[in-house]
């Protein structure tokens, strides 16, 4: 969440799409009734199945799943249509005024300037600005093309992954690189009038003018009236220039999962950027995490290509430190007569502060902090290129801690028979589950088991209420939790599971030595009980901490070594600070865990707490709060302040922490958007920073059951690759698979944890399918009857729930049929050991195939046939 | 000490306000539920079953959300679904909070044959004594919501108590702690009333429900529990709550005539009542099963005993 939980409540408008947060965020959910009691807020739903947010909804729009950027495309073209944007904040904290590059082409028929069909990866280097100055009043004329200029080291997200689709099927290899990198020119060229024709913004203006509310209505399936009607209402805020309202957009998996995933929150992001609603309390761009802590994993990097904070993960041509950060320190690129902080500048700080704390004494300057020790990504190992590197018999191991593989990934057959072909399996659990019983999979018969060789070990680990540390929320708040009980019988910790494992590999690499020993026998292991480490013990690492006498050259404060860092700010890239995460400084400071904190005091009503937990970075709620001023300073809207520039302290105070340089003057036009290294948000994201283009376009899912109607040619996605494994099928309409299927979570359940608990089971007892009515009557199915779902993958059984609350769809002029699965049970639980169920789990029928940006799966809007079981 | 006359003021390192502050005893207390802001989330089921420690069954899947058809002697607050289509084709998930209404004028109450099986308190919770109760289910007729719940195993008949155990101690009900968001509140009825009137006002006048209003049906005097509905026209749509409920005449009539009358020529059925006494000894209320008999008598808040039905697992 660029916001939080509470902000909501300050919001004067909602969308929420892609997001179900009645049923999935229940108790955040108290937050949107807050704006909806106490302000008068609207709340617009958008959702292919009428739920229980949709309840509660002033308005409602029945999407077909994977047309949200034909929705989001149609609200820019409408709130540019219609005036409904806000010119002051678009000009000055945007990059709508910046001139692009000549040779870059609009997709007017599904394709940015420079794709390559042969390997499917686009040259990225027209997707650039121009190099210039200040062109205002010069629309049309043209000025020299300026190439990048020669500045050090720039391209801000030029993640090696992200050059290209790298491989995602099995023998998939690195992109081939291009030779001199593209990167951001210094000095941008620009037009404040936003008339140059290549101006962002025209650019801008004309990609969405083809998103018209027939197009919208064409591909979404929502009627052209109705969408008129939102369109109307959520633009509504900014009606005859009025800024004082803000607007917020909600979203979740719904967004995220799809082959374009990344790109429908990008268009979210721009509307709202159009519409002056970043930054501001009651605005932004709002992701709802799904699991209690998912957003700490991520900022841990549970993901193969980052590492802690964000930083990039080296790749093979990084012979060294300096080639990596050269790399991957973005050098600020904007119009001369503007001021970016580009805080990404920052980066060796926070890189060497990390292999200190990594490698500790081992990491000195003689040998490049041991940024050798870094494993280098050489191609993709996302998620689901696990498991087909695990079917192809290239992996042979697998810990599976925390979550059930089996079940949660896309094409459950094959992660089954991934599997089987591994030499072994350790899982850590609560309960016996799919994963561990893989060799058991229903359909498996007795000679089969026999034949699968995979040794599994199951260990049995704690609960979250057997654990202390911190749990990290949807608003970046880190809260400490206490331990309630100790661990049942044999159950252990994870961190000592983990720290155990660790000290025995180390000890056999100590007796046996090995390819590569040094990374193990010198990783930093400070734990007073190195076998049983304190989560308090690795939270004060992450921190960070002083390894000699650092002083900050702005207060004079003055930590000693050993001390606990205040914040990322005293990072060093000369050794003399270790921090596992540079966001997380300042949250276990010498002061002691402001993690634990409880306080409720809440000085502006605003909701921002500030001595409750701690938020990511700084303890700052709202981010970019710079852009809730003008660009004088004062705050847009005089009943929500969060910070304002006080021109007798010459300061940036208020009731949050500013995000911005603190002393740089409005006068100065320093861009709100600090971690860009243009300052502003950007409307046209330059470069590599997304795979298939720098303004979002409307693809079609994978599976589909029409052709794009904006490039027939160009229905999907071009830069999406297939699995090409053998259980890597895909279906067509003209195959019989002419339903769309969507997949979801229920309140009364979580994940597939809670099909263990007699409560939850007593809820919702069974698994079930969401049929249409209309559908139900034509096929003849009752509700309670038994359906069977087939996708080109395989077949799902359960009972059917024959309801009001999905409509049949005309799409493209077709009537259409949308069904919807909840995702919860498999083969083991109190239902599925009862024999209640026909032990089949809904991810038999999803598709491996992913966002090439995110490599997040393609669970929503997949193809399905359905008849009576 | 007693705490049960004590009412709590402040609590150490609680966010936000005393539950159940302000509320005076001698007062009438009542449970506010927005049925227009209420999410269908169950909690305050889970909530009422881990309160009251009703064990665990097994329910069926009946093409709903809804947990089970209707309220029973375990499950005592349940919410009810029902999908409704406006008239201007627009959709609607109606989710209502289905439990005892403790009414102003108990129907139960008035059916109830056995000395102190059911009592109303002065602050308006119509709670049930199980200890006393004969097991006639006079009360289940009596009910114009049909909320009590006959066991057959125990022979009792079970409802919600609005949790007079929690607000005997300054506590708010189970289901209104539980609630995430804030659909469901506690306080006086004056309170109450007033926070639902300013909501159906809110609802008719800036979010296109002309008709909202507040469920306290007069015909029962109000009741102790009171809704906030889209459109107070149409009640029935709610999981069926009556548009006019009332307590069935026999019951009325019984009180206000007939029992009076019957008292007179009960007398002359004294000298029968002798001779059956005599020859069968009392009618009286029965253990429940599984308590090990006669023993202390568990007293208001008492948790029915578990039993009667299966767990659902292990």
């Amino acid at each position: 969440m660029t916001n939080g939980w509470i902000d909501i409540k300050n919001t004067d408008m909602m969308l929420i799409m892609g997001g179900n947060p009645a049923e999935n965020h229940p108790c955040g959910f108290k937050w949107p009734i807050e704006a909806k009691l106490q302000r008068n807020a609207k709340m617009i739903v958008v959702d292919p199945r009428f739920t229980r947010t949709a309840a509660s909804a002033d308005l409602f729009l029945q999407i077909r799943a994977g047309a949200d950027i034909a929705f989001l495309g149609g609200l820019i073209n409408y709130a540019i249509e219609n005036g409904r944007i806000a010119h002051d904040y678009v000009v000055n904290y945007t990059n709508a005024a910046f001139i692009v590059k000549e040779g870059f082409k609009l997709p007017d028929d599904g394709l940015y300037s420079g794709f390559d069909p042969s390997t499917q990866i686009y040259d990225k280097s027209t997707w650039n600005y121009q190099e210039g100055g200040n062109m205002t009043g010069h629309a049309g004329t043209e000025a020299s093309t300026g190439t990048a200029g020669a500045s050090a080291g720039s391209a801000a997200n030029l993640g090696y992954a992200a050059q290209g689709p790298a491989g995602v099927n099995g023998a998939g290899t690195a992109a081939s690189k291009p030779a001199a990198p593209a990167i951001l020119p210094p000095n941008v060229a620009y037009d404040l009038s936003l008339q140059h024709p290549r101006s962002v913004f025209q650019l801008l203006k004309t990609q969405y003018s083809r998103y018209t509310p027939e197009m919208v209505e064409r591909i979404t399936g929502i009627p052209k009236d109705q969408f008129l009607k939102a369109a109307d209402l959520f633009t509504s805020i900014r009606k005859d220039g009025d800024m004082t309202k803000a607007g917020t957009i909600i979203y979740a998996v719904g967004w995220t999962q799809h082959t374009f995933g990344t790109q429908i929150i990008r268009t979210a992001a721009m509307l709202q950027l159009l519409l002056g609603n970043v930054g501001r309390a009651g605005g932004g761009v709002n992701a709802l995490r799904g699991h209690s802590n998912i957003q700490g994993a991520t900022d841990m990097a549970g993901v193969f290509d980052i590492l802690p904070g964000y930083l990039k993960m080296p790749n093979p041509d990084d012979a060294d430190l300096a080639t990596f950060l050269k790399r991957t320190t973005p050098t600020s690129s904007k119009p001369g007569e503007w001021d970016s902080y580009n805080y990404w500048s920052n980066t060796p700080k926070f890189a060497v502060s990390f292999l200190k704390a990594m490698y500790g004494d081992a990491a000195k300057k003689e040998n490049d902090w041991a940024f050798h020790y870094l494993p280098k990504i050489d191609r993709n190992h996302a998620w689901t290129q696990i498991w087909d590197d695990m079917y192809a018999g290239h992996i042979k191991g697998m810990f599976a801690i925390g979550m059930n593989g089996v079940q949660i990934g896309p094409n459950t057959k094959k992660n089954i028979e991934a599997l089987k072909k591994a030499d072994w399996l350790v899982v850590g659990e609560i309960y016996p589950d799919e994963t561990s019983e893989f060799w058991k999979a229903p359909g498996t018969t007795g000679d089969e088991m026999k034949k699968i060789q995979t040794t599994v070990y199951r260990l049995p680990c704690a609960g979250f209420a057997e654990k202390d540390g911190n749990f990290v929320n949807s608003a970046r708040w880190l809260q400490w939790k206490n331990v309630a009980l100790p661990p049942p019988g044999e159950a252990r910790l994870d961190q000592d599971i983990l720290a155990q494992v660790f000290l025995k590999v180390r000890e056999l690499y100590q007796k046996e030595g090995g390819k590569f020993p040094d990374p193990i026998l010198n990783a930093r292991w400070p734990y007073t009980q190195p076998r049983n480490p304190s989560l308090a013990e690795v939270a004060r690492e992450i921190n960070g901490q002083a390894l000699a006498d650092v002083t900050d050259p702005a207060t004079g404060t003055v930590i000693k070594a050993g001390q606990q860092l205040p914040g990322f700010a005293f990072l060093r890239d000369d050794g003399s600070t270790l921090c596992g995460n540079w966001l997380y400084s300042g949250s276990w400071t010498e002061a002691g865990n402001m993690t634990a904190r409880r306080g409720t005091e809440d000085p502006s009503g605003l909701g921002i707490y500030p001595n409750w937990g701690w938020s990511w970075p700084a303890n700052r709620r709202v981010m970019y709060n710079r852009a809730s001023c003008d660009p004088s300073g004062k705050p847009w809207d005089a009943e929500r302040r969060q910070i304002w520039w006080n021109e007798a302290g010459g300061r940036w105070v208020g009731n949050d922490v500013p995000d911005f340089k603190v002393d740089s003057k409005p006068s100065d036009h320093m861009g709100p958007f600090i971690m860009n290294p243009e300052g502003i948000g950007r409307l046209f994201a330059p470069l590599a920073a997304f795979a298939e283009g720098p303004f979002p376009e409307h693809y079609e899912p994978i599976e589909s059951p029409l052709l794009n109607p904006l490039h027939p040619k160009q229905s999907n996605n071009p830069v999406v690759r297939r699995m090409k494994t053998d259980l890597d099928k895909f279906g067509a309409p003209d195959q019989g698979f002419t339903i769309v299927c969507t997949t979801y979570r229920l309140t009364e359940h979580y994940h597939y944890w809670t099909k263990n608990n007699p409560m939850n089971v007593q809820l919702v007892p069974e698994p079930f399918v969401e049929i249409p009515h209309d559908l139900a009557n034509d096929l003849g199915i009752k509700g309670g009857d038994k359906v069977k779902v087939t996708s080109a993958r395989a077949s799902y059984v359960a009972k059917a729930m024959v309801t009001q609350r999905i409509k049949p769809m005309l799409i493209d002029g077709k009537k259409t049929y949308q069904i919807g699965i909840p995702i919860h049970w498999g083969y083991r639980g109190i239902a599925e050991d009862e024999g209640i169920t026909a032990l089949t789990g809904v991810n038999l029928l999803s598709p491996t195939v992913v966002d090439p940006n995110a490599y997040t799966p393609e669970f929503k809007g997949f193809l399905v046939k359905l008849e009576k079981a | 000490m007693p705490t049960g006359m004590l009412q709590i003021r402040a609590i150490s390192a609680h966010p936000g306000g005393v539950p159940g502050r302000g509320v005076q005893r001698e007062e009438e207390v009542c449970k506010y539920i927005d049925v227009t802001t209420c999410i269908g989330c169950k909690a305050c089921e889970v909530a009422c079953v881990e309160w009251n420690d009703m064990p665990f069954q097994q329910t069926t899947f009946d093409n709903t959300y809804q947990t089970m058809p209707a309220t029973q002697w375990n499950y005592w607050n349940l919410i009810k679904f029902h999908e409704h289509q406006r008239d201007d084709g627009t959709q609607m998930w109606l989710m209502r909070k289905d439990q005892c209404m403790h009414c102003e004028d108990p129907g139960c109450l008035r059916a109830c044959p056995a000395d102190g099986a059911i009592v109303q308190y002065t602050n308006g919770i119509v709670d049930f004594q199980q200890e006393n109760c004969i097991g006639c289910q006079y009360c289940v007729s009596g009910c114009p919501f049909d909320i009590p719940k006959f066991n057959s195993a125990t022979k009792k008949v079970y409802k919600c108590t609005l949790c007079s155990d929690r607000v005997g101690q300054g506590l708010e009900p189970a289901c209104i702690k539980s609630c995430p968001t804030g659909c469901l509140k506690f306080g006086t009825k004056s309170d109450m009333r007033a926070l639902a009137d300013a909501r159906a006002k809110q609802l008719r006048d800036h979010s296109g429900f002309p008709n909202a209003g507040v469920y306290d049906p007069p015909s029962i005097g109000g009741t102790h529990v009171i809704y906030v509905l889209h459109d107070i026209t149409k009640p029935e749509l709610y999981g069926g709550l009556p548009a006019n409920p009332q307590i069935p005449p026999t019951f009325t009539v019984w009180k206000r005539f007939a029992k009076p009358i019957a008292l007179v020529l009960s007398l002359f059925a004294a000298p029968v009542a002798f001779f059956h006494y005599v020859s069968q000894g009392p009618k009286e209320p029965q253990p429940p099963p599984g308590l090990g008999g006669p023993g202390p008598s568990p007293g208001i808040g008492a948790k029915p005993a578990p039993g009667g039905a299966d767990r659902v697992s292990e």
